[in-house]
């Protein structure tokens, strides 16, 4: 058991992957002798060889298409895109192509491949560096898509996605790389897919993923100081997405809040609220409630504070979902 | 200002010859500042002018200076230094007409400079208070565009409707070296050869993207890719404001007498780092970054307007006076910058309004309000 950032721990997963098995490629920009933007990658190149850990051309479709012949050649690659809004170059390669090939393939090719992208927002950076467009890859059928919440997911989930025979969409929430926690690499993990409640409670449900889960442990901390137990579900994979663990969760306390930074409007939380409204319809005690981001584009640095879901927002929604 | 060219009315590939394997500059001042011909391009201009090229270049260098340091005070989020660049930016930018169109990335500073749009203007988006900050249509210069590559096709499409409209206006798009590996670039130069649109491609290879050196994009010298598209590449001496402002003027004026797209190599360098939260000791050697500063491009037009007497101590001191003043009125604007209004996350989505964006617009004018509703019962 050792204390690492998120960084760090996903680096290490990337790492162990690498060793363990030499069909592992890693592809992207900047991976190389800079380490990545975020150094992710920090010291691979140096100890497995421009072979296995590759600068690519600046061109994202490029990087998937090539990733996708590679593994047709039996390799495992694990692409990186620099930032959330560049992986839209590459995004006819992933639609069209990544997703289907195993079922025109009629099963018989296997599509091993690894796309890391840190998303979202809350670093104070630029146009197309804090997007969250999850629910784009998981609305589409043949892509697994995953967002780990700490130290610990990241790493596990990371060598989880690696060794994936599907194409596997990894979200690494970018705000969260620099927070730390304990990271156990000999524990056996729990499956991939399988979400987890993170703070029991009996009152409310509050079910996030990614950089969301910090802020719903907050949230919950301070309702606490008001007498309200609030349970935290870290949904960790959104496709597949384990809805039993939500139910069971709902089904105890009746209230349910979902909260993430994509746009609500279509979004994972409307998903979420249309089934377990399906699956738990007499045990609600209150309409399904979505704390998320505005039908409008992610805002210039100085507004995310406002745009961004925060313990304030939260805590409204829990209000609201309380007073039925 | 006069500019001849015989490139102006070439229809293949020109300008750069290869010597000892290296693709030869076209290049009209030496590092050392010395004057000398090229047999394609050539330029004659007054020593008026010659000092506005100067002036334009210490501006932009002293404009970028303070960007820097108003990003180290954390005034800005980030910043795009331009440094190294200037003679590719003053050259090429002094070469356009007002009527002229010119698509930028995030770095052409000393572009906006030549277009008159006021520098103030270019650091909202690198503060964090909008993300473009100007209307392009004021100086025919589009907003920055951040997503790799994406503006040459924008470029492009602009000149097939100048095309269309049987103007003879040119358009102008500015790419890096690692820019040109993008598929979206690959796709301007098709489209822009097909339909023989009045563009000129305008890459400045500052020899990095990021970390990655002009051998991780391209096995060839960027200006020959030009070759495959079926229109004319040439190389130019980057740091040499002459030789850009000559080979770009000759490049616009092919495009505005239809004769189709072209593509200008400027061979510079990036003299910083590429952006403020870049760190290039990573991945770059000092010898390389002393190699590039023996060809500054401020330097060599000074030594040249030394050498012929055309500028004394009192015209640098008036430059000086006016980069201060520059700097000063950067400074402040920016300090006094205002943050945008909240509710300024819900303008603009629409040109025609929207049904979901009003009501999440009065939803969240409603939750914000119910924060004042509490301080006032207290
Ligand atoms: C599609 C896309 N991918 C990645 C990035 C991240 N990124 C920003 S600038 C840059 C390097 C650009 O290099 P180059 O085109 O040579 O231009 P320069 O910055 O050197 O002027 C990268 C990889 C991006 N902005 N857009």
């Amino acid at each position: 058991m050792t204390t690492l950032t998120m960084a760090k721990a996903l680096n290490e997963a990337l790492r162990q992957s690498l060793d363990t098995d030499p069909k592992v490629l890693l592809m992207g920009e900047d991976i190389g002798k800079l380490g990545g933007v975020f150094r992710i990658t920090d010291g691979l190149q140096k100890d497995f060889g421009e072979e296995r850990v590759i600068d690519t051309p600046l061109a994202e479709s490029g990087i998937v298409g090539t990733a996708i012949g590679l593994a047709l050649r039996g390799y495992r690659p694990v692409v990186e895109i620099q930032f959330d809004g560049f992986v839209f170059p590459a995004y006819d390669q992933i639609v069209t192509q990544l997703a289907k090939m195993h079922a025109r393939a009629l099963g018989k090719v296997k599509m091993p491949v690894t796309i890391r992208i840190p998303y979202a927002g809350g670093i104070g950076a630029v146009e197309h560096h804090s997007e969250s467009p999850e629910t784009l890859f998981a609305h589409i059928p043949g892509l697994k898509v995953v967002s780990p919440s700490n130290p610990q997911d990241a790493y596990w989930m990371l060598r989880q996605a690696i060794d994936c025979d599907d194409p596997v969409i990894f979200f690494e929430p970018k705000r969260r790389y620099w927070d730390k926690g304990e990271v156990d690499t000999e524990a056996i993990p729990g499956p991939l897919h399988k979400a987890r409640v993170t703070r029991a409670g009996t009152d409310l449900t509050l079910a996030a993923y990614g950089p969301m889960v910090k802020v719903c442990m907050e949230a919950a901390a301070a309702a606490a100081k008001e007498g309200r137990s609030l349970e935290v579900v870290d949904l960790r994979s959104l496709s597949p997405m384990d809805f039993d663990t939500i139910q069971a969760s709902v089904e105890k306390t009746r209230r349910l809040v979902i909260v993430h930074e994509a746009p609500v409007f279509l979004g994972t939380g409307a998903e979420i609220a249309a089934r377990i409204t399906e699956r738990c319809f007499y045990h609600l005690e209150a309409p399904v409630l979505r704390v998320g981001g505005f039908h409008a584009p992610y805002p210039p640095a100085r507004l995310e504070e406002e745009y961004l879901p925060g313990l304030d927002r939260v805590l409204d929604a829990v209000d609201r979902a309380l007073a039925y | 200002m006069s500019v001849k060219s015989t490139a102006a009315r070439r229809t293949t590939r020109g300008g750069a010859k290869r010597r000892g394997g290296e693709p030869e500059l076209v290049q009209l001042l030496t590092p050392e500042g010395k004057r000398v011909e090229h047999s394609e391009y050539s330029i004659d201009l007054t020593p008026d002018e010659l000092r506005g090229l100067y002036r334009d270049m210490v501006l932009t260098r002293r404009f970028d200076a303070e960007a820097i340091t108003l990003q180290r005070q954390g005034e800005l989020g980030l910043w795009a230094s331009l440094l190294g660049q200037e003679a590719a930016q003053i050259g090429s930018g002094r070469a356009t007409r007002p009527d002229d169109y010119v698509f930028p990335t995030y770095r052409e500073h000393g572009v906006a400079w030549t277009r008159d749009v006021d520098p103030l203007n270019l650091l909202g988006m690198f503060r964090g208070v909008n993300h473009g900050g100007w209307d392009p249509n004021e100086n025919n210069f589009h907003l920055y565009t951040i997503v790799i590559g994406s503006q040459t096709l924008h470029a492009t499409g602009y000149a097939m409707g100048v095309a269309k409209d049987g103007a003879d206006s040119a358009v102008i798009a500015y790419f890096g070296d690692g820019a040109s590996s993008q598929g979206d670039v690959a796709e301007a130069f098709t489209f822009a050869a097909v339909y023989n649109a009045p563009v000129v491609f305008f890459c400045q290879n500052n020899q990095w993207a990021i970390s990655e050196p002009t051998e991780k994009q391209s096995r060839v010298p960027i200006y020959q890719r030009s070759a495959g598209f079926g229109f004319p590449g040439v190389r130019v001496d980057g740091n040499d404001v002459l030789a850009v402002l000559a080979v770009t003027k000759a490049a616009l004026e092919r495009a505005r007498t239809g004769q189709g797209p072209m593509l200008v190599e400027a061979f510079t360098y990036r003299m910083g780092a590429h952006t403020t939260t870049d760190d290039p000791t990573r991945y770059r050697a000092d010898e390389e970054r002393e190699q590039w500063e023996l060809k500054d491009p401020i330097l060599r037009l000074k030594t040249y307007l030394e050498a012929e007497g055309f500028a004394d101590e009192e015209y640098y001191a008036s430059i000086d006076k006016e980069s201060d003043a520059l700097a000063k009125r950067v400074r402040d604007g920016v300090r006094t910058m205002p943050n945008p209004d909240t509710m300024a996350i819900f303008e603009n989505v629409y040109a025609d309004g929207h049904a979901l964006v009003d009501e999440e617009r009065a939803q969240f004018a409603e939750y914000l309000a119910s924060f004042a509703d509490e301080t006032e019962g207290h």
